[in-house]
């Protein structure tokens, strides 16, 4: 079954001034893989991510996602997609119920799907003695997978996860990326930048970011026998020492 | 619509969750205006006022005697001589020094005239005319009266009566301050509310991060400022009924005009101020930031909105600025309206003006409103 493309990068670039934050690159990523997006601090690994989520106009280059255009469409990407941030963005001084309410409305869900999706959610993550709680009471493993479901609310086709588990316990952690493995299975495409190497084994593919550009994109399977190394880790730190 | 509702929704639920802001934003402004009608008054009055006596006689002590029974004059302090007396100007324990010279009772009924020294602290030049005023009122007074006593039966008939011009004072019958005073704070409170409220908000969320949120979403740039808008502007309604039944039950302030009139304008006006706040939040990355922005200018369009000091005497640039200042319109529009009863024919100018003003200030708040960067 050949799967089609639901991220297409060609030479996309930005760049601040003098600075080019992301330079020439090129990638695709098919429906429902699970793309690792990896790269060390500063590498433009969030920059990449805005211009493909629609928030960061790029400088030139060529980039679809969903099938529209970062330039001329971004407003129809932000309807196909989620968007997860390592800054955690529920609203604190809302509740539970309230935020997914909120977000479903934003994304035009009608009243009784956010209903009936709010129970689901709750239900699935077991936050039934919390759904009235504000979200800033709870513990950061619970905030976070509450913001990965609530990206989910509207069947995006592609999921964009900024560090999601940063400062996550790694039991929560686990759990976590048993809901990333489960929303792949059905079709849902998966983008997560992390720092975690044992995470990044867990993808299907990934790309490793230094200075901008990608310099290795594969399998970590293909990426530990390219560079001759046990396990991701050594592949990063191989490519980010240079 | 539906999406703007769930924004609407949302914001009423954050500003009724917090419970700081609520009574911040409620109470506190209702105790200023209660503060501030009492106390900020122009009127000029506990004048410390001395005296040096040198010709001690009856007629000197008949002009002191009119300065003591004068309400504007509270405190009377008697110097021996005029040094003393300056020397207590210099220390701020007088405004003003009356000096009467020596030979006054004489000069007066012998020459019929003489002359009086008056001194007066003049730093504060405006309360220095007042006081001025207030002395000359008196001495005219005490001349007339010794005059009258001096004079023959036969001068009578001769010496042209004076002329007395008799005020009668439209639409503040009894000059009371707080007639004037209430409805031009009651303008600063629902202002300054509304600009510092949305001036922080949109950037609040930006610091948070779920701006960033907001802006992966399809949500549409108008949906998001009308959704912030309305909460407020509700919020600033609320804040000027309340205002207006204090003005109405504490200050007992004559409200001739029309309530709807004065509801309608003060919905465009607020429209005004909350574009303005937006437009202010989506400029800065920190509330700090917009707290000084919004600051730079609610000092200006209080100071220059004809509140404390008369736009009439402002030098000519100064007026012409004060044709863009929102504060000023509805300052106006409050008195006019609460005062002297203006109907919407009256008002139409400003009318249109704030409409436009209000128009132009939304575009720029919808404008900078930026999604993509």
């Amino acid at each position: 079954m050949k799967q089609k493309n639901v991220i297409q990068v060609k030479n996309l670039t930005k760049k601040f001034g003098d600075f080019t934050a992301v330079n020439n690159i090129t990638f695709e990523v098919k429906q429902g893989e699970i793309f690792g997006f990896l790269g060390a601090n500063g590498a433009g690994k969030t920059t990449a991510m805005k211009m493909l989520i629609g928030i960061s106009k790029p400088t030139s280059g060529e980039a679809n996602v969903a099938d529209f255009d970062v330039f001329t469409n971004p407003e129809d990407i932000k309807k196909n997609i989620g968007y997860m941030s390592q800054k955690f963005a529920l609203y604190d001084d809302l509740t539970v119920k309230e935020n997914i309410t909120f977000f479903g409305g934003i994304y035009g869900l009608s009243k009784s799907i956010i209903k009936q999706k709010s129970e689901v959610l709750i239900n699935e993550l077991g936050l039934q003695e919390v759904a009235n709680e504000l979200v800033g009471s709870l513990p950061l493993g619970w905030k976070q997978k509450i913001a990965f479901s609530v990206a989910l609310l509207h069947n995006p086709k592609v999921v964009f996860l900024d560090e999601p588990t940063g400062g996550v316990d790694p039991i929560t952690r686990r759990q976590f990326w048993e809901m990333i493995y489960k929303n792949a299975h059905n079709g849902t495409t998966i983008f997560v930048t992390t720092h975690y190497m044992d995470e990044a084994e867990y993808c299907d593919r990934v790309s490793i970011m230094v200075d901008g550009k990608i310099e290795a994109l594969d399998t970590p399977k293909n990426l530990k026998k390219q560079f001759n190394v046990e396990n991701m880790n050594d592949v990063f730190l191989k490519l980010a020492r240079g | 619509m539906k999406t703007i509702g769930y924004i609407i929704q949302k914001e009423f639920k954050q500003i009724f969750r917090n419970k700081a802001m609520l009574p911040l934003i409620f109470v506190l402004p209702l105790i200023q205006l209660i503060i501030l009608s009492n106390a900020a008054t122009f009127e000029i009055q506990h004048i410390k006022f001395s005296y040096v006596d040198h010709d001690n006689t009856s007629f000197s002590r008949a002009l002191i005697d009119k300065f003591d029974a004068s309400s504007y004059f509270n405190v009377i302090t008697y110097f021996s001589s005029g040094k003393d007396a300056n020397l207590a100007m210099l220390k701020g324990e007088v405004d003003v020094i009356l000096e009467i010279p020596s030979h006054f009772e004489r000069d007066l009924l012998k020459d019929k005239k003489t002359n009086l020294a008056v001194i007066i602290n003049a730093i504060d030049g405006a309360a220095a005319g007042v006081e001025n005023v207030y002395i000359n009122q008196i001495v005219q007074n005490f001349n007339k009266n010794a005059q009258a006593n001096l004079m023959q039966p036969s001068d009578y008939i001769n010496k042209p009566k004076t002329i007395a011009s008799i005020p009668s004072f439209w639409y503040n019958k009894t000059l009371n301050y707080k007639t004037f005073m209430v409805p031009g704070i009651l303008v600063l409170l629902v202002t300054m509310i509304t600009l510092f409220l949305s001036g922080m908000n949109i950037v609040r969320e930006k610091e948070i991060g779920t701006l960033e949120q907001m802006n992966v979403t399809p949500i549409k740039k108008y949906q998001f400022i009308i959704g912030k808008l309305f909460p407020f502007l509700v919020l600033g309604m609320l804040l000027l009924t309340v205002g207006l039944v204090i003005a109405k039950v504490i200050f007992n302030v004559p409200m001739v005009g029309s309530l709807g009139l004065m509801y309608v304008y003060t919905i465009i006006y607020i429209l005004v101020i909350l574009g303005m706040g937006l437009f202010i939040s989506n400029f800065t990355d920190t509330q700090q930031q917009a707290m000084f922005i919004a600051w730079f200018f609610v000092v200006i369009f209080i100071l220059m909105s004809g509140l404390f000091t008369p736009i009439e005497s402002m030098p000519q640039w100064a007026q012409y600025l004060t044709e863009f200042n929102p504060i000023k319109f509805y300052v106006e529009v409050m008195r006019m309206v609460m005062l002297k009863g203006a109907d919407l024919t009256d008002i139409t100018p400003l009318f249109i003006k704030t409409s436009i003003y209000a128009v132009i200030m939304n575009g720029l708040a919808v404008w900078s409103y930026k999604k993509t960067n």
